[in-house]
């Protein structure tokens, strides 16, 4: 038995010859055996999954198309929202709150064919990079359950190692995919801003916020990307162009591509050497495929963590306002007038890292500050934008490590704020910019840990990017099978 | 453009705990004034960049107003909504006293 990709399953389930019900109960069935040691999932929604699943057979019974994603078992982070479901954010604030509506992306995976088995864990209001911040306690590392997934979205990530589920969703404001896809061995792609719709999902930083893929192979997360990217009438920041299709060119190589290797990544503050040397193999890889690598500078990179540190949370100061005990999620008894019942219920609800971030940008936009922190970090994201696009006149791709070092030890960097900040420094700058980029498993560290490179690419790159993935996928070493389920597995 | 402020101070940290509706413990009042005085101390870097006249970004995306008929539609089922309230009172939300509350 090998854990089946979700190209797989979906031809499988189409033609008749593997059951979407039989498929589920396999991933329900690992779901059982290991997610008390994992916590990948806030929620797992197995009878709403049989019922996703049998229709889905009915479908194919009945000769209808039962769609491209036909069967195939996805996690939904937790921050998306699902009708019927509750969606948590891993928040006190909103614990037990069932939204009204479902987000795009998840009537698009309905549509689609996909069985929904559950909601992911995540840092807190996706903020944080290791899934420690969640109020329901931390997700752990598939490939050593003493090292954290990574984050925000730890839970989809460890989920789709794990064999949990083949495919998952997450959300990407500084890194939430891409970080947490490179600590557990996965592919993890952050599409262009406004390629997706955003229509429910939580908001936290709403001009860095990108939903995007979690897959164990570049072609499915493709497949994923392609179902749910597409304008989207709910989400005004939603191209209304016909998106570019991420699976058009997987077989095509990288004869003549021209490689920028990002000196600003590979030098970046706190990166170790052994991802360094992966992110250099990759480019000899690609080499070796025929294209043409070459080392590139964009300057400005080096600003984007303290410009993130800014913006993001500027912008989550605003959009967690709405946490007032009003209208759902938790409300504090006994208030004696709603200003004190705003303030218990906040203090209450919110954990320390959200705390942190709402102050922080409450700090940024203040009056007599507003200049000289947000404004500032607003022009330095100008600077990035322009050093991306000098670099894009001579480089098609651009390739650099995806976080500094591997899966890290529970704990580990829980102390200082600002030693968790620094693994987005490579991620970064992509979300500033609005621009893709995608994280493909490439060896592993020192410690046998898997190790990510990620390649970014320019606005609507997403076709070039997702080809010179497929190449570096092909180019990778094998992968250790997860020691959790390695006993269960051969690949 | 206006130089960056020296160290957050405590006072300070309440005035925006304050603004955000947070009420903090002393202990995290200490804890929080180091842990954002640390944070915007990196964030220094940026005061050394020569920013003059470079326009600022608020969005990747050159955004323009999307327009529609106004046409009704579907909208959330307000038994389902309500259903999600704290408290509700005729079909509303019932929050505590707000007359006579210093904001």
């Amino acid at each position: 038995m090998s854990l089946a990709s979700a190209v797989e399953v979906a031809a499988g389930v189409k033609d008749g010859t593997v059951s979407a019900r039989a498929v589920l109960e396999e991933h329900l069935g690992r779901i059982e055996r290991h997610e008390g040691q994992v916590h990948a999932f806030n929620t797992v929604t197995a009878d709403r999954a049989r019922a996703a699943a049998d229709a889905v057979d009915a479908a194919v019974t009945s000769g209808r198309d039962p769609g491209p994603l036909a069967g195939v078992p996805v996690a939904l982070k937790d921050n998306l929202c699902t009708r019927g479901v509750p969606t948590t954010c891993s928040s006190r604030i909103l614990e037990g709150w069932i939204p009204p509506y479902d987000a795009t992306v998840v009537s698009r995976l309905q549509a689609a064919g996909a069985v929904i088995v559950g909601k992911t864990n995540l840092d807190e209001f996706a903020m944080g990079s290791s899934t420690e911040n969640s109020a329901f306690g931390p997700t752990r590392n598939p490939h050593d359950l003493d090292r954290v997934p990574g984050g925000s979205s730890g839970g989809s990530a460890a989920a789709v190692a794990a064999g949990f589920a083949a495919l998952g969703l997450g959300s990407d404001t500084g890194g939430s995919i891409r970080q947490p896809a490179a600590l557990c061995g996965v592919v993890g792609a952050k599409p262009t801003y406004g390629l997706v719709s955003r229509y429910g999902l939580v908001a936290f930083a709403s001009s860095l916020d990108q939903i995007g893929p979690f897959a164990r192979s570049v072609a499915d997360a493709a497949l994923l990307l392609d179902v749910i990217a597409g304008p989207d009438p709910a989400d005004s920041t939603s191209f209304r162009e016909p998106p570019p299709r991420a699976s058009e060119r997987l077989g095509a190589g990288v004869e003549g591509l021209r490689v920028g290797i990002v000196t600003e990544l590979t030098d970046a503050e706190g990166i170790s050497a052994d991802v360094v040397e992966r992110t250099r193999e990759a480019a000899d890889a690609l080499s070796a495929a025929g294209a043409k690598v070459d080392e590139v500078s964009v300057p400005a990179a080096v600003y984007g963590l303290s410009a993130y540190y800014l913006i993001a949370p500027a912008e989550a100061s605003s959009n967690l306002a709405r946490y007032d005990g009003v209208r759902y999620g938790l409300r504090a008894s006994g208030s004696k007038d709603i200003t004190d019942m705003y303030l218990r219920t906040r203090s209450a609800g919110f954990g320390a890292e959200v705390k942190r971030r709402i102050m922080l940008g409450t700090y940024a936009l203040s009056a007599g500050y507003y200049d000289a922190y947000y404004g500032k970090a607003q022009q330095v994201r100008t600077l990035i934008i322009r050093d991306f696009e000098t670099a894009y006149r001579d480089f098609d791709v651009l390739l650099g490590p995806t976080a500094p070092g591997t899966a890290f030890p529970l704990g580990a960097k829980t102390q200082d704020p600002l030693t968790m900040y620094l693994n987005d420094v490579c991620t970064i700058p992509s979300n500033l910019a609005g621009h893709p980029a995608i994280s493909v498993p490439f060896g592993t560290g020192a410690d046998g840990l898997p190790a990510g490179v990620q390649i970014l690419a320019p606005a609507l790159g997403e076709v070039v990017m997702f080809q010179v993935a497929a190449v570096l996928e092909a180019a990778a070493p094998d992968l250790p099978v997860p020691q959790l389920i390695r006993s269960e597995v051969a690949r | 453009m206006s130089p960056m402020p020296t160290r957050i101070s405590s006072d300070e940290v309440a005035h925006v705990a304050r603004l955000a509706r947070l009420s903090l413990t002393q202990e995290e009042l200490d804890r929080f004034t180091a842990q954002l005085g640390a944070v915007l101390e990196h964030a220094r870097d940026v005061e050394a960049l020569d920013t003059a006249g470079v326009p600022p970004t608020a969005h990747p995306l050159p955004l323009e107003n999307v327009f529609r008929e106004d046409e009704a539609g579907p909208c959330l089922d307000r038994a389902e909504v309500l259903a999600q309230a704290p408290a509700v009172e005729d079909e509303r939300f019932r929050v505590p006293r707000i007359l006579g509350v210093t904001p």
